[in-house]
């Protein structure tokens, strides 16, 4: 077991990912089991990166439905091409042809639009759905999406039910800004994901942030698990780590605790409100620096 | 998948599963299903991963997340500071019990043996049902029961009444607020892009009419409840007000504070009353010493308000503002917290009583950062907050 595990972990690693125990535990139980996986925790902890790593390695399409208050079913299943529709009754009109027939035809796939969640089940290979902050969309839109996890086919009143060609791997993201129904949670396996320990966003930032040296990029990952710490109203994830550090060996930075000035005036990448700017004053960033160092 | 052979890990399983259930998990037979098909794909010695394996697939939420691996340890290990938890599995009943009557003791004060038991026996659903049209209650300035300081209602039975009151009333207020607007057929303008768009099903012709209309946003609750010494007279008719809030109200959340503050929603939308007060005299234990407020306020910045809070929400305080840590600490909170929640309104039981001034050091340097500061001394006083947390502007 532990040894397909690490498999599982080599291969995602092979793809840019660095997994962890649970991540990978997780992944690998979602594939046994053919289990929709939940993925909550911070804004900025890799939740998306799980779905592409997992498409990556598996080599399969990733189809990604970004959730927004409002989405509704004909952006997420499918819509009739209307446009098309009339103008292949415009072109059938003299053709003497069935009302029947042209109806028959217009209302046919090749008329159907196919919006993210109908795409993912009409693949040939089961690609992986990414359903990307579920918790914005609204609770109407969850039971759409029950029928979907559930039955894995769409009805489509004109033409019938369209089953799925394959069941595709589904990884759904929360940040928790609202609470999911208890319907959608059991029907998922669940994962909180956290802010990666030292050890691994050193191997993120290494693998990511290429040129980089080894002293910096330590100093660079303990100030920021220090920076997240302190009282923050947005707590920087690991992409404002990697922008950090570009910016950081941009401006040519070599050690942190030699150049506070730049070090400070580079914070802009880090901390995203204004209030955050205020609080990390040039002592803290001296004072973090120096646990850094 | 195929039905399980019976092998020998499916009954301790069962025991596991009821053993999560018992800590407010809710699972079904599925997920004892799901549970074993976990170990089984996991076939192997690697124990960290079995675990792994299941909390994945058991857990529904981040707080089940936090909790699981004690609950594990607990189980299959009964260690630690976990045994009270096994203990509890064991002798249900008899526990149960005995925490309501401590319960019972905090808040009843003065009142018969069992109060609190009885009355929250009494209120079942069938009973609200049956005075259910009480909703009305809050216009009906009547009730000699509404105007009665809440310090004064002693007699048992009076109170049981009170209780119900403070729990319809509750019901009341959370009903007309979630109450949803129709869509007016006229005089709403229309949505000229969907329209067009709904329109070229149609040839052309714009035959179905979209209106663009406000989406109904109720405002989401937070109730903060002081369950202190200093509120021990009120508390119990606040709990049953906050909990006729909180199981009607769309999107709410509840949470007790004294010397530490304790997420209750769950136990008060418990639908058993006798579990729920088991739930919450468990949640209360260790009561005593001041009330720290600050302190408590500080714990939800931390820990909750990410989650909890968006810009519609109000954030109700129930609380006399005795505050036994300093101020400041008090108004660093209060400021936090108003950064995050739209509104903020205070309800204090003392501020009915004549001649009040807000004396309290803590009250005193909170009221410039509330929205509302109300006295919360009868029932009615509880009614009349209802314009405060009406839909946000």
């Amino acid at each position: 077991m532990s040894s397909e595990l690490d498999t599982l972990k080599a291969k995602l690693a092979e793809t840019g990912f660095i997994a962890d125990q649970e991540i990978a535990v997780a992944l690998d139980l979602a594939m046994k089991l053919g289990r929709p996986l939940l993925l909550e925790g911070a804004a900025g902890v890799g939740k998306t990166e799980v779905a592409k790593a997992l498409a990556d390695m598996l080599g399969t399409k990733l189809i990604r439905l970004q959730c927004y208050e409002g989405l509704d079913a004909a952006s997420a299943i499918y819509e009739w091409n209307y446009q098309r529709q009339l103008l292949a009754i415009k072109t059938h009109e003299g053709s003497g042809e069935a009302a029947e027939a042209v109806e028959r035809k217009v209302f046919s796939d090749a008329y159907l639009l196919k919006r993210p969640l109908l795409q993912a089940i009409s693949e040939d290979t089961p690609p992986v759905l990414l359903i990307d902050e579920i918790d914005r969309a609204d609770t109407e839109f969850e039971a759409y999406l029950l029928e979907l996890l559930s039955d894995f086919q769409v009805t489509v009143p004109e033409i019938g039910t369209l089953k799925a060609t394959s069941i595709p791997h589904v990884v759904l993201t929360s940040n928790g800004t609202r609470d999911l129904s208890d319907a959608l949670r059991r029907r998922c396996l669940y994962s909180y994901v956290e802010f990666p320990d030292t050890d691994k966003e050193l191997a993120i930032l290494k693998r990511r942030v290429g040129g980089l040296d080894d002293e910096l990029a330590g100093q660079i990952v303990r100030f920021v698990q220090a920076l997240r710490t302190e009282d923050l109203e947005k707590v920087p994830g690991i992409a404002e780590t990697l922008d950090w550090a570009a910016a950081l060996a941009g401006l040519g930075v070599k050690a942190l605790s030699d150049d506070l000035e730049t070090v400070q005036a580079s914070l802009i990448c880090l901390l995203k409100t204004e209030r955050d700017l205020k609080v990390i004053v040039p002592e803290v960033t001296s004072r973090l620096a120096g646990k850094a160092a | 998948m195929a039905p399980a052979q019976p092998t020998p890990v499916m009954e301790p399983m069962a025991g596991f599963i009821a053993h999560l259930r018992l800590n407010g998990f809710s699972l079904g037979p599925a997920e004892s299903e799901l549970a074993l098909a976990v170990l089984k794909s996991m076939d192997g010695p690697a124990l960290r991963d079995d675990r792994l394996g299941l909390k994945t697939a058991l857990c529904a939420d981040h707080e089940q997340w936090q909790q699981f691996d004690e609950l594990f340890e607990a189980y299959w290990f009964a260690k630690g500071k976990s045994r009270d938890v096994l203990k509890v599995t064991d002798h249900v009943g008899a526990q149960k019990s005995s925490v309501a009557q401590l319960w019972d003791r905090k808040l009843a004060e003065g009142s018969g043996e069992g109060g609190a038991q009885q009355s929250v026996n009494a209120e079942t659903d069938e009973d609200i049902e049956a005075e259910g049209g009480h909703g009305r209650l809050i216009a009906s300035h009547h009730t000699t029961q509404f105007k009665r300081d809440l310090r004064e209602i002693a007699e048992p039975e009076e109170i049981r009444q009170a209780e119900k009151a403070a729990l319809r009333l509750g019901q009341a207020i959370a009903i007309r607020r979630s109450r949803r607007r129709r869509s007016a057929p006229r005089g709403e303008p229309l949505d000229l892009k969907r329209t067009l768009r709904a329109s070229l099903a149609r040839g052309g012709e714009p035959i179905d009419l979209f209106r663009r209309r406000r989406p109904e946003r109720p405002v989401k609750l937070v109730l903060l409840l002081d369950v202190s010494g200093s509120m021990q007279a009120y508390s119990r008719f606040f709990l049953q007000f906050a909990k006729g809030l909180i199981s009607q109200w769309y999107e709410a959340e509840a949470f007790i504070f004294h010397t530490r503050l304790i997420k209750v929603s769950d136990a008060l939308r418990e639908r058993d009353p006798f579990r729920a007060m088991a739930r919450l005299s468990l949640m209360t234990q260790g009561i005593g010493g001041g009330t720290k407020i600050g302190a408590s306020l500080g714990t939800f910045n931390e820990r909750y308000a990410r989650e909890t809070l968006n810009s519609r929400s109000v954030v109700l305080i129930l609380s006399d503002g005795y505050d036994t840590n300093a101020p400041d600490l008090l108004v660093r909170e209060l400021t936090r917290l108003k950064r995050k929640a739209r509104r903020i309104v205070w309800l204090n039981p003392l501020a009915g009583w004549r001649d009040y001034e807000p004396v309290a050091k803590a009250m005193a340097a909170a009221l410039p950062l509330l929205d509302g500061f109300a006295p919360a001394t009868c029932l009615e006083d509880l009614a009349q907050a209802e314009p405060m947390l009406r839909r946000l502007k």
